[in-house]
């Protein structure tokens, strides 16, 4: 497959990440070209014709998303990039932001213009310290060059960029408790109704977009919407990046068109090559921790047997019961040697050390989740341990504020739904538990 | 004026009402419980989880279901819109299990706390609690604080609701406790300890759901079905001077201010009756107040078993 590269062409640029350069690339065209040529309305109709999904997991259409934007008379509307990256298993837009600083504020400028917004944010998450000075080095620039400011362009358009580094909070990544958080107050996701694009930050309408949607934006206005949605496949159109890890033998940020073959995508020599020291793939989290898990015999093929694409809707073939989600595209791979229960755990430790503690649910329950799989997987648990854990993650699932439960619970149903021989196994095999060597359990269960 | 029906019974309420207020509106069974919401503390709300309802027609204009559970004490009813609460296995099974999740980590030390009789978590442990726990870990524990000379804090048996932050944010002029920490380790704490001393921060105790908010100058003096409920009233230039009287005898045990069916102060007038923290911890003398007559209390409560007559004559004197 001849696989176009729309955000990460440029990437390999020696100073890329200087403006000059990345402006002798063919940087800032969008700018010039929105500021100049296009009204707001026709670029937001531009982003609705590409069919862009937002990318930062929940998939939404963002040109649906900006055009819900309440545009009341004398209130300022805001744009605020969601940079809070903190999915186990995802890292694509730190490395899209660290190599390429440029196109997101080129696409954050774009963005603004079509919004109407005169002070955009960047939300970035306070351990990318080194990545937020990489930004504002490059805002300085652009600044220096006429792309930001006063009167960008002679267009008599004013933009107002800035970094704010979070806590490190994965909460807020959410985006009301990323609202929250940029008000200064504590990281709790909001209540909803009403939802941002109507009441957001400090109660105006404001646009979350994660940071890969933003950059997104720049190759849709240099070459059309259409042109954009000519990519890929179905409603999921485009190029996404993918950050692989795992026990691949080429782990790392790949950026493909929707619609390849997971079985590409996984043994490819263009991409990560296959398992690593020649094991056999066992599961695949295709989406980042949140989404359902896949035993390997899901991951390349649907429960109907046809090809499994990277698109939305062929990783959610099939619903939770032998599907998952793209989700972030944070792609897990997992080799015959890995533990399920263990990975699960750790799963389960990460959340419920990441719950905000507002709503009961996802406060009790992540915990109470964590320290039964600690039981299961340190050779205590019993039986109905595992019931119980099914138990409490649909108790917790739908009940919460925010979708910090639901992303709590589905790993766990899936593991268990999947892998329910391995749990059994850590039951009736305390000792050899402690051993952490029984990956191949599973294999010989479902070969 | 818009038309609600929630558990068959409709209900016609202005546009913007939460479910829950539609539902109060028609009284008794359908109205879901609430633990964080308080309709006197505007921002409250949608944290417990233990309203939650069944949408089972969005409104006229769109039928559809809704696919959650939705909080009903923070989601605007719209009009056609048809809810279930009590006629729903879904909710009574995830009520259920919130109540389960509110109760993992509470000490369950109801035979010592002073909130005993007049818990809304022991209320909805009774309707929708299990018998048993399925909860075999050490419960998270944290050491009793003071915050103030007249206020104890047990973080143990605190649910997070954020009544008692929100009381602090509307009623008194500088908040100085807050939530601190993140999930599980989530607790209402003063930062380094530092007392909360203000002229309407007793209103917490009278907000907190639970027994985590203690009156220091009522503490293990007696249980409330002890008690006499007197309604009282006094010439207070800081607050409206109408409280609850606890009495035993002829003794004054503790001063609330009045709650009604729902827990919550009660309107006087347009105004919530809240009451200062003079009112509230330094007036124990029964000559500085006059007795209006017992306080009427919901039979079922376990506070009316005490059967209460009084032998305080009332000294109804000139009331407004």
């Amino acid at each position: 497959m001849n696989n176009r590269k729309l955000l990460l062409e440029n990437i390999d640029i020696q100073g890329i990440e200087s403006f000059d350069i990345y402006r002798k690339n063919g940087g800032y065209r969008s700018v010039e070209k929105a500021l100049k040529k296009m009204s707001p309305q026709e670029i937001v109709e531009e982003v609705k014709i590409s069919g862009l999904r937002g990318r930062g997991g929940a998939g939404f259409p963002t040109g649906m998303k900006w055009s819900f934007l309440a545009k009341p008379e004398g209130v300022p509307r805001y744009l605020v990039c969601n940079a809070d990256e903190s999915e186990p298993g995802t890292f694509k837009d730190r490395y899209l932001m660290e190599k390429l600083p440029h196109l997101l504020i080129e696409g954050m400028i774009t963005s603004s213009y079509a919004l109407g917004a005169n002070l955009s944010f960047i939300y970035i998450r306070g351990e990318f310290m080194y990545i937020l000075h990489i930004l504002e080095k490059a805002i300085a620039e652009a600044k220096a060059n006429g792309f930001l400011g006063k009167n960008i362009l002679g267009s008599g358009y004013d933009l107002e960029l800035r970094v704010v580094p979070g806590g490190g909070a994965y909460i807020c990544g959410e985006e009301t408790a990323l609202l929250e958080s940029l008000e200064g107050k504590r990281g709790n996701p909001r209540i909803k109704p009403p939802f941002p694009a109507v009441k957001g930050l400090w109660g105006c309408p404001t646009v979350v977009n994660n940071v890969e949607s933003i950059a997104a934006v720049v190759p849709i206005v240099n070459d059309g919407g259409a042109a954009y949605a000519q990519i890929g496949i179905g409603k999921s159109t485009g190029t996404k990046l993918i950050s692989a890890c795992g026990n691949l033998a080429r782990p790392g940020v790949y950026e493909i068109e929707m619609g390849m073959t997971v079985e590409e995508f996984i043994y490819g020599d263009d991409y990560c090559r296959g398992i690593a020291n020649g094991k056999k793939l066992k599961a695949c989290i295709p989406g980042g921790s949140s989404v359902p898990i896949l035993p390997h015999f899901l991951v390349c093929k649907t429960a109907a047997g046809e090809d499994r694409l990277m698109s939305y809707e062929s990783l959610s073939d099939g619903g939770f019961a032998s599907g998952s989600m793209l989700g972030s595209g944070g792609f897990i791979v997992f080799d015959e040697d890995q533990c399920i229960v263990r990975n699960t755990y750790n799963f389960a430790r990460f959340y419920a050390h990441e719950s905000c503690g507002q709503c009961s649910p996802c406060r009790e329950g992540t915990g109470w989740m964590e320290k039964v799989l600690h039981r299961l997987e340190n050779g205590h648990g019993n039986m109905r341990d595992i019931d119980l854990l099914e138990e409490i993650n649909k108790k917790i699932e739908g009940n919460t504020i925010c979708p910090l439960g639901d992303a709590a619970a589905w790993p766990v149903a899936a593991a268990i739904r999947h892998f329910r021989a391995e749990f059994e196994w850590h039951v009736t095999h305390p000792e050899e538990a402690q051993k952490r060597n029984f990956g191949l359990i599973q294999q010989m269960v479902t070969a | 004026m818009i038309k609600v029906t929630i558990d068959d019974i409709e209900v016609e309420v202005e546009a913007g009402t939460s479910i829950l207020n539609a539902a109060r509106k028609i009284g008794g069974e359908v109205v879901p419980p609430a633990m964080c919401y308080y309709s006197k503390l505007p921002g409250t709300g949608g944290k417990c989880r233990t309203c939650l309802v069944e949408v089972a027609a969005g409104s006229a204009a769109d039928p559809r279901p809704m696919p959650k559970l939705v909080a009903s004490c923070s989601t605007p009813a719209s009009d056609g819109m048809v809810v279930k609460n009590k006629t729903s296995q879904r909710v009574h099974d995830n009520r259920g299990a919130v109540v389960e999740f509110l109760l993992i980590n509470h000490p369950l030390d109801c035979p010592v706390c002073d909130q005993a009789g007049e818990c809304n978590l022991q209320d909805l442990g009774y309707t929708h609690g299990n018998a048993t726990t399925r909860y075999e870990e050490e419960r998270r524990t944290f050491e009793p604080i003071d915050i103030g000379d007249k206020i104890k804090l047990h973080m143990n048996r605190c649910i997070l609701c954020y009544r008692c932050v929100e009381v602090a944010n509307q009623l008194t002029n500088q908040r100085v406790h807050g939530v601190l920490n993140r999930g599980e380790h989530a607790e209402i704490s003063t930062y380094i300890e530092q007392a909360i001393d203000n002229d309407f921060s007793g209103n917490m105790i009278d907000v907190c759901p639970v027994g985590a908010l203690t009156d220091k100058t009522f503490r293990f003096k007696s249980r409330v079905w002890f008690l006499k409920p007197m309604e009282a009233t006094c010439a207070c230039t800081k607050c409206s001077g109408s409280v609850v009287l606890w009495m035993f005898g002829k003794e004054i045990y503790r001063v609330t201010a009045r709650k009604d069916k729902y827990g919550e102060v009660e309107n006087i007038g347009d105004k919530t009756a809240w009451i200062c923290n003079e009112c509230r911890f330094e007036k124990k003398d029964l000559a500085k107040w006059n007795v209006i007559g017992p306080r009427v209390i919901d039979r079922h409560s376990v506070i009316s078993q005490g059967k209460y007559e009084t032998n305080i004559e009332p000294t109804i004197k000139k009331l407004s």
